[in-house]
């Protein structure tokens, strides 16, 4: 938290205001046993067109606390708040990319898919026709509007997914570990599409993950979660390493920096 | 000692063999003769065993020689042809088809209505639990007495007992169905900003098509079997028999080649729904989807 930050954000045009902010979010959730304390009194801020990436090992509240800005569970303390509106039950506005393959709707095609939510919002037709196969091209998928999910990769599923949700140009994009189910090779290539793409149009993306290395490639600024209870351990700058700089000195100091963060003074369990 | 060490496994030399041009080993792919292509396709494996049914009964019948007992295959064609051409057939299956699809179709609504209820609130859940636990081992034909003195002779009753047959075989798949949508699928749903009814409709019925197909079918089975047996216990309803008093009339009449001839059409109906009809939206749905495999 009392980072200095000695890199500023290289992103022209970022206004001063925060886009969201999660201010002191402590978030429980039952068990049939037991009532889980996921995050304790965590708070960031998410700028417009920021790259946050939420880190931390299993456990560490991070998925609940996406979960918890996108809506689908409400803080027992503190408040989470969309351009200073507290956040009320899932909506458009905060699109959501999971890490299971089954997010998309077997029974509509490709462009169907990307177009039914924003037919739900109101978009007419044609225009979310448009919309739906300009952001299918931009995931390379031009080929596939036709097909049904179920003829897909995986990886294609996940470019799907994130079409539909930048389709619909939500205010921050949710993402939860979305490339954890793809092999090695395909994640790296998601990763570098998801740049490009971020390159191109500009969105702001929370994404969770628990690589490291995943986290300092694909994030702007990445907040590094202690360990059960999730509490804010750090907010790290990375938004000039991506996959050119993998190799290099900083890029291995600040996973370092991080691992030892995670991992400090404990054998890495899971 | 290093002299005599070998490798384990030992070293071999390297071959290289000559492969013979396929050209020279003839046909490699080999056209099945006609009766062996004949014999992988299961409609006509299934049509032999039609014709050698038929066989059997012609000439079992021929030789029991008691057409008021057991009547020739032949026969009953006759009659089944007579009472298509007269008009009977027809006529008496379209009074049996009128009832069950005004049957079924209520049922049916009223069985998403239930399950909505169910899946939305707990009180409901529980309703459709303990509902379906004490109606559904009930044969629907053992309230056709209740139905009778309640709605009198005649169509409503009929309705009335297609409606128990097909609720909660529909009703149970259905809630089944849908408390097996995916987490994912739901959350994503939400995030479009789906609630309510345009839930239930947007994302949970696609999702448990499959399921709810499968009740779809059943209740069919259970609708037409119970109506054509509701038909034959009291038959008429104003002044209209079904297929099941064709069946009940003839019997009376000892005109036994014609019962034998609304059996078949009972059959030929049963048959054409569960294997033609439901093949087909099995096909354009669950199956082009990849929910199903087939």
């Amino acid at each position: 938290m009392s980072q200095v930050m000695e890199r500023a954000a290289v992103i022209d045009a970022t206004p001063d205001v925060p886009l969201v902010r999660v201010e002191g979010v402590t978030l429980q959730y039952k068990t049939p046993e037991h009532l889980v304390t996921a995050t304790y009194r965590v708070s960031f801020d998410i700028h417009k067109q920021d790259r946050l990436v939420l880190l931390g090992p299993s456990g560490c509240g991070k998925s609940t606390l996406l979960k918890a800005i996108a809506g689908f569970l409400d803080p027992v303390e503190g408040r989470i708040t969309l351009k200073d509106k507290v956040v009320e039950g899932p909506g458009p506005d905060r699109m959501m990319v999971f890490q299971e393959f089954d997010q998309l709707l077997p029974w509509k095609t490709v462009s169907a898919n990307v177009a039914y939510p924003m037919l739900i919002n109101g978009v007419g037709r044609d225009e979310a026709m448009a919309r739906a196969l300009d952001a299918l091209a931009k995931v390379n998928l031009t080929k596939f509007v036709d097909a049904y999910p179920h003829m897909l990769s995986g990886g294609m599923k996940q470019r799907v997914a994130i079409a539909r949700a930048m389709a619909m140009k939500p205010d921050v994009l949710l993402m939860d570990e979305p490339y954890a189910a793809l092999d090695a090779l395909t994640r790296r290539k998601m990763q570098e599409e998801l740049l490009q793409l971020w390159d191109d149009v500009g969105f702001t993306l929370v994404f969770v993950t628990h690589s490291i290395e995943e986290a300092v490639v694909v994030g702007s600024r990445v907040v590094v979660l202690s360990p059960h209870p999730g509490q804010v351990r750090a907010e790290l700058n990375c938004h000039d390493l991506d996959f050119k700089q993998r190799d290099s000195v900083e890029f291995g100091r600040l996973t370092a920096r991080i691992s030892h963060m995670l991992f400090d003074g404990q054998t890495i369990a899971h | 000692m290093n002299a005599t060490t070998r490798l384990h496994p030992p070293v071999r030399p390297e071959i290289e063999f000559d492969v013979t041009a396929p050209a020279e080993l003839g046909d490699v792919a080999k056209p099945l003769s006609l009766p062996e292509r004949l014999a992988e396709n299961a409609a006509v494996r299934r049509g032999l065993i039609l014709v050698g049914v038929a066989l059997v009964w012609e000439l079992y019948a021929r030789w029991l020689n008691s057409p008021l007992s057991f009547p020739t295959f032949l026969d009953t064609l006759e009659a089944l042809q007579e009472g298509i051409m007269s008009g009977v057939i027809p006529a008496r299956l379209s009074v049996t088809l009128q009832t069950l699809v005004v049957g079924y179709f209520i049922g049916l609504v009223i069985a998403a209505v239930l399950t909505t209820v169910a899946v939305t609130t707990r009180i409901g859940t529980d309703l459709l639990s303990t509902f379906t636990a004490m109606f559904n081992p009930l044969p629907a034909i053992a309230l056709l007495p209740l139905a009778l003195l309640w709605f009198g002779l005649g169509r409503p009753s009929l309705v009335f007992v297609i409606i128990h047959s097909v609720l909660w075989a529909v009703a149970l798949n259905m809630h089944s169905g849908f408390l097996s949508v995916s987490e994912t699928l739901r959350m994503a749903g939400r995030t479009f900003g789906l609630k309510g009814l345009r839930f239930v409709f947007g994302i949970l019925i696609p999702a448990a098509f499959p399921a709810i197909l499968a009740g779809l079918k059943i209740g069919w089975a259970f609708a037409w079997r119970t109506l054509i047996a509701a038909e034959l216990v009291f038959g008429v309803s104003s002044g209209q028999g079904g297929l099941g008093w064709y069946i009940f009339e003839n019997r009376n009449t000892l005109n036994t080649a014609s019962v034998f001839a609304g059996l078949l059409t009972v059959m030929a109906v049963g048959l054409l729904v569960e294997a033609v009809i439901f093949r087909i939206i099995e096909a354009k749905t669950v199956r082009r989807w990849g929910m199903q495999r087939g």
